[in-house]
């Protein structure tokens, strides 16, 4: 009973008002959870407290001015948020901060969710007093998924702590010291040339506009805006649960259908579910697992749909290679099918297909970009757009989207079950294909529910035993890379005891990939993933085998009854991705070259035989005495490993290289820049 | 521990042995000879006295030992270097025991008349004793110079006497015997009660309570616990703790092995800056010699106490003597300070228990111990008991390494210890007194009527400045306050790690605006900004780096208020000590009113009758300086 009283007095007081706190870590966490916002950059509920921005200064009587970040509540503490001498120590950090920001705040892609832009308002800067000291550095434009803006960093050092302490890679992290202090990868490189896996959780912990996902939203309304495009969209599950936080509406069915009305004002041709893709994927995972528990792996099963585990895998993980699902994540088998579909002209009113997605996640724009995802140089998917991207060009039509007309997905690639949705939150991709091996899931059956309850925590590692017919198959659910970093160490060793294990590098899954609207609310993952679960029971079915357009469209595409999809349209490969930067070695240094060759010896290549290669390249130089004339490199890695051996010629890349095909180049090469004096 | 080394019973009788033997073994020499190798010293010249001595010595056949070895016979001189004797101003110094002699200044070429005439025949070297600038009498020795008169050596008396290189100098003294106690007849929570009753605080600037910093340490569970020693001095003048660690590495190795005993610590940390290497080389020699003699190892003086030393060195980054970021850097991260709590005493070094003490605390643990807590209250004062080391410098007759009790007054340090307020000659000036800037660029600027206030940690932040490390910079009226301030300002900035905003932005804007002021671009809303930021820094910053970084703005605002307004207000520097704010001045004694300057003054601001002096109107002047360049005669100044 005591203890009882003793645990119910544990409060604090927060400007006059008692205040009760439990787990919080901070006198920050008490107070916003009762509603009183006090300002900071560098905190953020899922990142340790770093205590930089100096912001969240309250005071304590007789103990003075402290940061609240850092403060741990404890019972009795007076705490006072908002008075003069608080008020002038963030005044001043703010004003600081300014001074030292490119303000350029209209042409911001933050502009409006902006922190800093919301605080300097909040705390009444009307001018900055102190001297500008921002320089302009250059952007790094270096991949298609994030633009790192160093002009616009407050040094807050939540994208380090997150790439750090999330994932656990620290692509990124602060160089230099005092004034000069930035945030970089290693050597001052672009994130192109780091261990970026392009999560963008950086971006999403972001609070100004130097970490932001890359638009291409010029590109799409272009492409929209084209007389002789086809534009077809496919829209991620998550994008519909948030959405509308950006016009301060709730998720639901309406609302989804609304996004489809947007989108059809917007200029799309039709408009699809990325959800019928996941169905599909996790009909062919569930095959793959089926295939793998009777001819004895390789297990545990690793999910495929994320492209930034999957990077991350190629990575750090080559040996484990095997273990991922050689299914395509969603996003590509839809680009793969619908181009399959829409080859036939008459589909698309005789235009040229461009297929655009709409997702949460910037690690989707450079999936789409792989070399293995393009047919004769056509890439399956063109465009991929944030959910946040898709706000703007909402807002940019000037659509009011609480007022459109709901409308719904167009078929056949429109129409999605419950499986298919779910794939948007930590746990889904696993759940649908349990579900699609049988297990029982409704939750008014007794069997499963209290696994895959379990599965539905937001624990960084679930486990659970499902029982599907005969059957008890081990599950594992984790979120973040560095979570997935323990599992696959665990694999590695053969400590492993699971059967499936799924794998989403952001926290929550999907729903809080870096494309969604930027929100510091903890808690905002289970709304959202709440939100999927609901839009699951609202559907009419749960199972993916139960989805009927799966197999019409398969019939239809192949014309002759036949359900089965091609495979390469489903599956794909992976190959290690190993991060050597810079290393290069002249085999033949010509010293006034008429053209430079660059073969790769990187492992991927090595193994497909570029040594050899090399070795045939210099002895057909020699007989044919061009050393003079060529420049030969050997380089480390050049990141198309699925297409080794890998040479430039002059920076143009060419792939499956063979000692004819680059012969027959050089020797164009040299007798174009030469003239008939060097003939070959 | 090294094979060779004896069995740690053995080491633990043998204390006082060894001890003895050394002592009877120094006794046979007739004279001891010792060249001061601090840094100051040896950047003077005096391992060329030391190499001259030699030659001299053997010149004419005089018996000179440079080892103290076996034979017991030996007899005659022993030459040997020491650690800073304090009076760096007056070196390359050789002081000759038993006589109590100081040489000053001396030169390879003096070294024949000190064995001529000293050793061999009694006699005092004159034109080489120190000679008092005011009253112009020549002093011998320590005893009656009035720069070591007035201190108390406690702590740097050894420093420079023993050899640094030489263990068996610190245990002829008594040295690890108090390690031994520690280890064997106390128990830890009496050595922390020991040490909190004698009231020793943190000498590295906070002066923080050290018996309590200990006891929260060994309040925590586990044994996994470390010693740090924090010599990551990097103070601009500040060389007390660096004097300590090349002059007595010892009295360090020693406090820290019972630190690590009253915490339960296995390990120990010297976080020294790489550059100080004469200090890295000696604490390695003193590690290595004290594992050899088993006073460092497994099982010291046979008990079930391990304890080990090694050295980290710094990459020189003034943050890292910043606890928080000092571990940071010990573990091989950045350099940054963290949020506090939790405190190192709670979860430091690897998240284990740590305590963090400055070089000079640790070398004073040893002397509480054998002197008791009672004996070192009587120094000092009655919250900051026991001496205190400080640079002094600046305009000052006397510079160097001096100890003096807590509570000794500013006014003793300057005029006696110092010997007076020089001029910008070099002249004692007894008005010439303007202000003593302490505590280096976490500190603050005091004036005359400062002068008589006794010194101690308390009484100090209650004037806006802090003993800091212990820098004292004394400055005479040519000195410009605002230029001063912005000295240490641009110190900051450039110290920052860059963490946290206040101290980031703030000592860089900070500094900008200090140079709007010197630079003639200041209002009087410069100043009220300045003041503004400075506050917000000196509450907000995370650290104590960026908390004190704005104590030198702001306590010059505070004392010279008028010599910042008349620096916004009038566009003049009363020091004239900002170039941009110089007024030219046509020395009527040169000026022959040719005209030049007149025809090339863009603003008419030069009068004066043809063939007749010439006079500037400073009201009107916009110190371009054309006058001055025209000037043929270079009258303009």
């Amino acid at each position: 009973m005591n203890q009882h009283a003793e645990s119910a007095v544990k409060q604090i007081e927060i400007d006059g008002r008692l205040v009760p706190y439990d787990t919080e870590r901070s006198v920050l966490e008490v107070a916003r959870k009762a509603g009183i916002d006090i300002p900071s950059f560098c905190y953020h509920s899922e990142l340790s407290a770093h205590g930089a921005c100096r912001l969240c200064m309250v005071e304590i009587p007789d103990r003075g001015i402290t940061a609240s970040c850092t403060l741990a509540p404890e019972p009795g503490l007076v705490v006072k948020t908002n008075t003069d001498a608080v008020r002038a120590v963030r005044k001043v950090a703010l004003e600081l901060l300014l001074a030292n920001h490119d303000m350029n705040c209209p042409t911001c892609s933050k502009a409006g969710s902006c922190r800093l832009q919301e605080l300097a308002r909040r705390l009444g800067i009307d001018r900055v007093r102190y001297r500008r000291v921002s320089e302009t550095r250059p952007l790094d434009m270096s991949n298609h998924a994030l633009v790192r803006n160093p002009n616009r960093c407050i040094l807050c050092g939540d994208c380090v702590k997150a790439c750090h302490e999330i994932q656990g890679i620290g692509a990124i992290d602060i160089a230099f010291r005092g004034v000069d202090s930035r945030v970089t990868p290693a050597f001052g490189r672009d994130l192109a040339e780091s261990e970026c896996v392009y999560c963008g959780q950086c971006a999403r912990v972001c609070p100004t506009g130097a970490l932001t996902p890359r638009s291409q939203t010029d590109a799409v309304w272009r492409a929209l805006n084209d007389p002789d495009t086809f534009v077809i969209a496919q829209i991620a599950p998550a994008v519909r649960v948030a959405l509308g936080e950006r016009f301060h509406l709730k998720p639901g069915p309406t609302m989804t259908w609304r996004i489809v009305s947007a989108l059809r004002h917007i200029g799309f041709d039709r408009v699809f579910d990325t959800a019928f893709a996941a169905d599909m994927t996790a009909l062919e995972e569930s095959r793959e697992l089926s295939h793998r528990l009777e001819n004895g792996g390789p297990l545990p099963l690793f999910t495929s749909c994320c492209p930034a585990w999957v990077r991350f895998a190629e990575q750090y993980y080559p040996e484990l290679l095997s273990h991922l699902s050689s299914c395509r994540s969603p996003q590509q088998m839809f680009g793969a099918v619908a181009r399959r579909y829409f080859e036939d002209p008459a589909r698309r009113d005789h235009r040229r297909l461009v297929v655009v997605s709409i997702m949460p996640c910037t690690a989707k724009k450079e999936e789409a970009r792989l070399e293995k995802y393009r047919r004769n140089g056509q890439p399956d998917v063109d465009y991929v757009i944030t959910t946040e991207e898709l706000a703007d060009m909402i807002r940019g039509a000037g659509l009011s989207i609480d007022r459109l007309e709901p409308d719904s997905f167009d078929l056949p690639l429109g129409f999605k079950t419950g499986a298919g949705l779910i794939f948007g939150a930590s746990g889904g991709v696993a759940e649908a294909v349990l579900r699609c091996l049988g297990a029982d899931w409704e939750p008014n059956l007794q069997t499963n529910r209290a696994a895959f309850n379990s599965l539905h925590q937001n624990g960084p590692l679930r486990e659970a035993e499902v029982r599907v017919g005969q059957r008890r198959l081990k599950v594992a659910v984790v979120h973040t890379l560095s979570q997935a970093r323990r599992i696959a160490e665990l694999v590695r060793a053969g400590d492993a005891r699971w059967d499936i294990v799924e794998v989403m590098a952001c926290p929550c899954g999907c729903i809080n990939g870096a494309g969604q609207p930027s929100s510091i609310t903890a808690g905002r993952g289970e709304y959202r993933a709440q939100a999927l679960r609901d839009l699951d029971t609202f559907l009419d079915f749960h199972r993916p085998q139960e989805n009927p357009e799966v197999d019409r469209l398969c019939r239809e595409i192949n014309g002759r009854g036949d359900h089965i999809m091609s495979r390469d349209l489903l599956h794909t490969h992976y190959a290690p991705r190993k991060r050597h930067w810079g290393i290069s070695a002249p085999v033949c240094d010509a010293a006034n070259p008429v053209t430079r060759v660059t073969v790769c010896l990187g492992t991927a290549c090595h193994l497909n035989g570029s040594r050899r290669l090399l070795q045939d390249l210099m002895d057909y130089l020699r007989e044919n005495n061009l050393t003079r004339h060529v420049r030969v490199e050997a380089v480390c890695c050049m990141e198309h490993c699925d297409a080794g051996p890998t040479v430039t010629i002059d920076g143009e890349t060419i792939h499956h290289a063979t000692l004819d095909t680059i012969t027959g180049i050089l020797r164009t090469r040299i007798a174009d820049r030469m003239g008939a004096s060097a003939s070959v | 521990m090294r094979g060779a080394s004896p069995s740690t019973e053995n080491i633990s009788a043998s204390l006082e042995e060894t001890a003895e033997k050394y002592r009877e073994q120094l006794g046979r020499f007739n004279h001891r000879v010792i060249v001061c190798s601090g840094t100051g010293c040896l950047a003077g010249g005096a391992e060329d006295v030391y190499r001259a001595l030699v030659d001299a010595a053997r010149k004419v056949e005089l018996d000179i030992a440079l080892h103290v070895g076996d034979d017991p016979t030996r007899t005659g001189i022993f030459l040997s270097r020491s650690g800073c004797q304090g009076f760096c101003q007056m070196g390359p110094l050789v002081t000759i025991q038993p006589d109590g002699i100081l040489y000053c200044k001396v030169r390879p070429e003096d070294a024949d008349a000190i064995v001529r005439d000293t050793l061999l025949d009694g006699k005092v070297v004159e034109h080489l004793l120190y000679r008092n600038p005011a009253t112009g009498v020549r002093h011998r020795g320590t005893v009656d110079i009035p720069f070591y008169r007035r201190q108390r050596r406690m702590l740097l008396g050894y420093c420079g006497e023993i050899d640094p290189e030489n263990i068996r100098e610190y245990i002829a003294r008594g040295g690890y015997q108090m390690a031994r106690t520690a280890i064997l007849h106390m128990e830890p929570a009496d050595i922390c009660d020991l040490v909190t009753r004698s009231g020793l605080r943190g000498r590295g600037g906070g002066g923080f309570p050290t018996g309590r910093k200990w006891e929260a340490a060994l309040a925590q569970p586990g044994t996994q616990k470390y010693v740090i020693c924090n010599g990551d001095e990097g103070d601009p003048g500040a060389f007390m703790d660096r004097s300590i660690m090349e002059g007595n590495p010892h009295s360090v190795l020693e406090g820290m092995i019972i630190a690590g005993r009253a915490i339960g610590a296995c390990r120990g940390f010297i976080y020294v800056r790489m550059e100080y290497p004469l200090a890295v080389r000696r604490l390695r020699r003193a590690i290595e010699d004290a594992r050899s003699l088993g006073l460092l190892g497994d099982h010291l003086f046979g008990s079930d106490f391990s304890f080990d030393i090694e050295i980290m060195e710094g990459a020189g980054a003034f943050v890292c003597g910043e606890e928080t970021a000092l571990i940071a850097s010990v573990e091989g991260r950045r350099g940054m300070p963290m949020p506090k709590p939790p405190f190192p005493a709670q979860a430091g070094l690897w998240g284990r228990p740590t305590v963090i003490n400055n070089v000079e605390t640790l070398a004073t643990v040893p002397i509480i111990l054998r002197k008791g807590p009672d004996w070192f209250r009587q120094l000092g004062t009655e919250k900051s008991p026991g001496t205190k080391t400080f640079a002094l410098t600046g305009h000052v007759a006397n510079t160097g390494l001096i100890e003096a009790p807590f509570g000794t007054t500013l006014r003793e340090i300057v005029l006696e210890i110092g010997g007076g307020v020089l001029d910008r000659h070099g002249n004692l000036d007894p008005r010439g007194f303007k202000a003593i800037q302490i505590g280096g660029p976490s500190g603050g600027c005091l004036t005359q009527e400062h002068l008589d206030l006794p010194l101690d940690f308390d009484s100090l932040r209650g004037v806006g400045a802090m003993v800091g490390s212990g820098g004292l910079v004394v400055m005479n009226h040519d000195t410009c306050m605002v230029q001063m301030a912005k000295f240490f300002m641009e110190f900051t900035r450039n110290e920052s790690c860059g963490k946290c905003v206040l101290c980031r932005e703030g000592t860089r804007q900070m500094l900008a605006l200090l140079e709007d002021i010197t630079e003639g671009r200041g209002t009087e809303e410069t100043l009220d900004l300045l003041e503004e930021t400075a506050r917000a820094v000196c509450v907000g910053s995370l650290c104590g780096l960026g908390k004190t970084a704005p104590n030198p703005v702001l306590s010059t605002l505070r004392y010279f208020r008028q010599e910042y307004l008349a620096h916004v207000r009038e566009k003049r520097c009363p020091a004239d000590a900002c170039p941009a704010l110089h007024v030219p001045e046509i020395d009527p004694e040169v000026c022959n009113g040719c005209g030049l300057c007149v025809r090339q003054c863009p603003i008419g601001a030069i009068r004066g009758e043809r063939k007749s002096p010439h006079t500037i109107d400073r009201d009107i002047c916009i110190r371009c300086g054309v006058c001055a360049a025209a000037c043929r005669r270079k009258a303009i100044h």
